[in-house]
């Protein structure tokens, strides 16, 4: 019997079984293949709860210690393995504390569901103890959401949230249901949602459009792509290797769309945007074909978008139709899936190598590592810098661990100077810039995928605005190797401060605490480091420890992070000091 | 008109029927500071499909941008945006009159059959006026009707057709497929 024909006999001999609500929800998230949730509970969400107990064996819960971490951890998890985080929480505050992590899910297209409890159904609206209209909070910073009444709906909100969070362009999705439905038993069945009458997904792709970019790319003289998170979303990093190489075309990177090919790979001309790579920078205004595929022109990216490669022919791959033309104005719009896109781009594609314009990128390189490389990564002065912490971990993790970032300097600079050989590797909050991320992140990124190395990099201060997170990988004996590189300052709005407010350092400089007394209180082994000639073993102690582990690097307090496109400025006018 | 300068803009949105969508498209306009001139909901001539009709008052530019925004929302089948001389609207306004004035004032009954509004209910202490029409005709009525005192007056919402077909119908069958 084919699988075709054992699917629709499924289908037919649907069985039901009398259940309660809250067990529904635990046996949907189970149909959906969630093997780890994270979440805290609290009143309205506690029958789910006892029944996460029964079922402990089929679905583990993680308990974070702010549910704001549930959501992060859920974003981690599903930013390294592709696959639909869950965060749970209790009506009111615990609710609320999910926003954050959800806005960021949002803004940065990554899949995941949201399950809150909620009130009694006839309490709604009577301002009852924890209620908040958490439906009404989240619209704005929703894929899609809804609230749950009736225990019998569950399955088919269920199904639809999971449907709604993975497909098309990923985002979050939150299901709030009242304590009363997760009380009551119904007839549960579960049937996977595969289609939503008003919905989408994947526009389909208009082959002329695809054979009109390859045209442009075909005459162009100096083509330049930029791609960004929809390479990886898409899963779709063979074919733009493929589409790279055989044109011969420079290719940069966005933030989020970092390691979807190698670091190491010579047509991979670094970052883009405001901390991102001269060259990239200087040329996105030289080049007479700009290739953007799966990303979204961010204003991080593109600067002043008065002179934002003006010159150019500008061909967007692009999911979701509301980013054609909202930035940049596009020549050739290719809709679509970019798996689909460039699978069908790269047979038309002129084999080429652009040499000379290639030049042009090693040639400003040389210039940014003059000017700033040498000096980030092979210091002459006393002061650590971030950058030389990367290098170290690069050499002992051979470029292969998953780097999860905070918010802020050491972001900027790990994204730089990370080595990233393998995809997925990337995991921060871009769009959002939500500080606190990186923690409970890199717990998510671990537990989906314990095999890889996940290493954590924050600043003193986001590390601090999650640091109780350390508790769940106490707990959870989750092995993140956890780096804090302390400058005992906000840097990035030190540094703005700085350049922008004439060295008005106004509430930006931390006093801080041993940190590595808190992370030793709870019992995760810690080692401080304030020399350069200790860094290198430090480091190679921590990677090869096989549980958790903290590192604190003490840096230098006043280093800025360059090349740096000024807030509103072109992204030629790129500053190297 | 060059597509950056504003003008009145009649935004029709086919949505399933669904609590809480009323939020999710006034937020799109309220993200971008734009006010909404009219708002109507009502069925549409497909069975369990809703039509909003919202006025604004806006570019041609970002009433494309806004529209792709509205479009990605789950619950929404499609939008329309349509200048004003490209749809047939009505606009209905109430006006609530003492009763006394219909017989005191002999020039209120000139306006009233001169207008072509409509009485809908009179009795001893007020009568109610309607009167359907373009927003002008409708503030026309209520300039010439204010100097003689209104007690109550509001206006509804524009409600459209378009000229050129609307191809919701077929569009919501290959999404069925």
């Amino acid at each position: 019997m084919d699988t075709q024909t054992i699917k629709s006999q499924k289908k037919s001999i649907k069985t039901t079984e009398r259940i309660s609500g809250s067990e529904a929800i635990v046996r949907c998230l189970i149909e959906e293949g969630v093997d780890i949730l994270y979440g805290y509970p609290g009143g309205a969400i506690m029958p789910v709860y006892d029944e996460l107990y029964k079922y402990q064996d089929k679905i583990h819960h993680v308990l974070t210690r702010h549910e704001q971490g549930a959501t992060h951890s859920a974003q981690g998890y599903a930013r390294i393995s592709g696959r639909v985080g869950v965060a749970m929480a209790t009506s009111g505050p615990g609710a609320t504390n999910l926003i954050t992590g959800i806005a960021d899910a949002q803004i940065d297209s990554t899949p995941m569901v949201c399950i809150t409890g909620q009130v009694p159904s006839h309490l709604l609206g009577s301002d009852a103890f924890q209620e908040t209209d958490i439906v009404g909070i989240s619209t704005p910073v929703t894929k899609w959401n809804c609230q749950v009444t009736r225990a019998e709906d569950i399955p088919e909100v269920l199904a639809k949230a999971f449907y709604i969070a993975k497909s098309g362009r990923p985002g979050p999705v939150l299901i709030d249901i009242t304590k009363d439905a997760q009380f009551n038993e119904f007839d549960f069945s579960y049937e996977k949602c595969t289609h939503v009458r008003s919905y989408k997904p994947v526009p389909e792709t208009d082959v002329s459009k695809v054979e009109e970019a390859a045209k442009l790319i075909n005459a162009a003289k100096k083509p330049l792509i930029v791609w960004g998170q929809g390479i990886i979303l898409g899963e779709a990093e063979e074919q733009l290797k493929a589409v790279v190489e055989k044109a011969g075309i420079p290719a940069a990177w966005t933030i989020l769309g970092a390691s979807a090919i190698p670091t190491s790979h010579p047509l991979n001309v670094g970052m883009v945007g405001m901390h991102g790579n001269y060259a990239p920078n200087i040329l996105t205004n030289e080049c007479d074909v700009l290739i953007a595929i799966g990303m979204r022109f961010d204003d991080r990216v593109t600067g002043s978008l008065n002179t934002y490669a003006k010159q150019a022919k500008v061909i967007h791959f692009e999911i979701d139709p509301a980013e054609i033309d909202k930035n940049v104005k596009t020549d050739v719009a290719v809709l679509g899936n970019s798996k689909v896109s460039l699978d069908l781009l790269l047979p038309l594609l002129e084999q080429n190598s652009h040499n000379e314009w290639h030049q042009k990128f090693k040639d400003l390189y040389e210039i940014e590592y003059e000017k700033v490389i040498k000096n980030d990564l092979y210091p002459t002065k006393e002061g650590l810098t971030m950058a030389e912490v990367l290098k170290e971990i690069n050499i002992q993790s051979e470029g292969k661990a998953a780097i999860v970032s905070d918010v802020g300097q050491h972001q900027m600079i790990a994204c730089r100077y990370a080595d990233f050989n393998v995809t997925k590797s990337n995991i921060t909050s871009g769009g959002l810039g939500t500080m606190g991320f990186g923690l409970p992140a890199a717990i998510g990124a671990k537990m989906a995928a314990p095999d890889r190395e996940v290493v954590s990099i924050s600043g003193d201060g986001g590390y601090q605005m999650t640091i109780q997170e350390l508790g769940t990988i106490f707990q959870q004996k989750a092995a993140v190797k956890v780096v804090v590189l302390n400058n005992d300052f906000l840097g990035m709005v030190r540094q703005w401060q700085q350049l922008f407010f004439d060295k008005r350092y106004a509430s930006t400089e931390m006093v801080n605490p041993n940190f590595v007394a808190i992370a030793e209180g709870y019992y995760i082994k810690a080692r401080k480091v304030t020399k350069r000639e200790d860094l290198a073993e430090a480091v190679a102690e921590m990677m090869q420890s096989k549980e958790a582990y903290f590192l604190e690097v003490c840096v230098e307090k006043e280093d800025n992070v360059f090349p740096m496109i000024p807030s509103g400025a072109s992204v030629s006018d790129i500053r190297l000091e | 008109m060059s597509t950056e300068e504003k003008q009145l803009y009649s935004v029709s949105i086919y949505t399933e029927n669904n609590i809480g969508l009323l939020n999710r498209i006034s937020a799109i306009f309220q993200r971008r500071h734009i006010n909404i001139e009219s708002l109507n909901t009502s069925p549409s001539e497909i069975e369990g499909v809703s039509k909003f009709t919202i006025v604004v008052n806006m570019s041609e530019v970002n009433i494309k941008k806004i529209l792709g925004q509205i479009e990605k929302q789950v619950e929404v089948i499609k939008s329309y945006y349509h200048s004003l001389d490209d749809i047939i609207y009505q606009i209905a306004g109430l006006f609530k009159i003492k009763s006394e004035l219909l017989f005191e004032e002999r020039q209120i009954q000139n306006i009233i059959k001169e207008s072509n509004a409509r009485i809908v209910t009179v009795n001893k202490d007020f009568f109610v006026l309607e009167k359907s029409g373009k927003k002008e005709e409708i503030v026309e009525l209520y300039n010439k009707l204010s100097p003689f005192g209104i007690m109550q007056y509001t206006r509804s919402g524009l409600i459209a057709v378009t000229k050129e077909e609307m191809k919701i119908s077929s569009l919501l069958e290959s999404y069925n497929n």
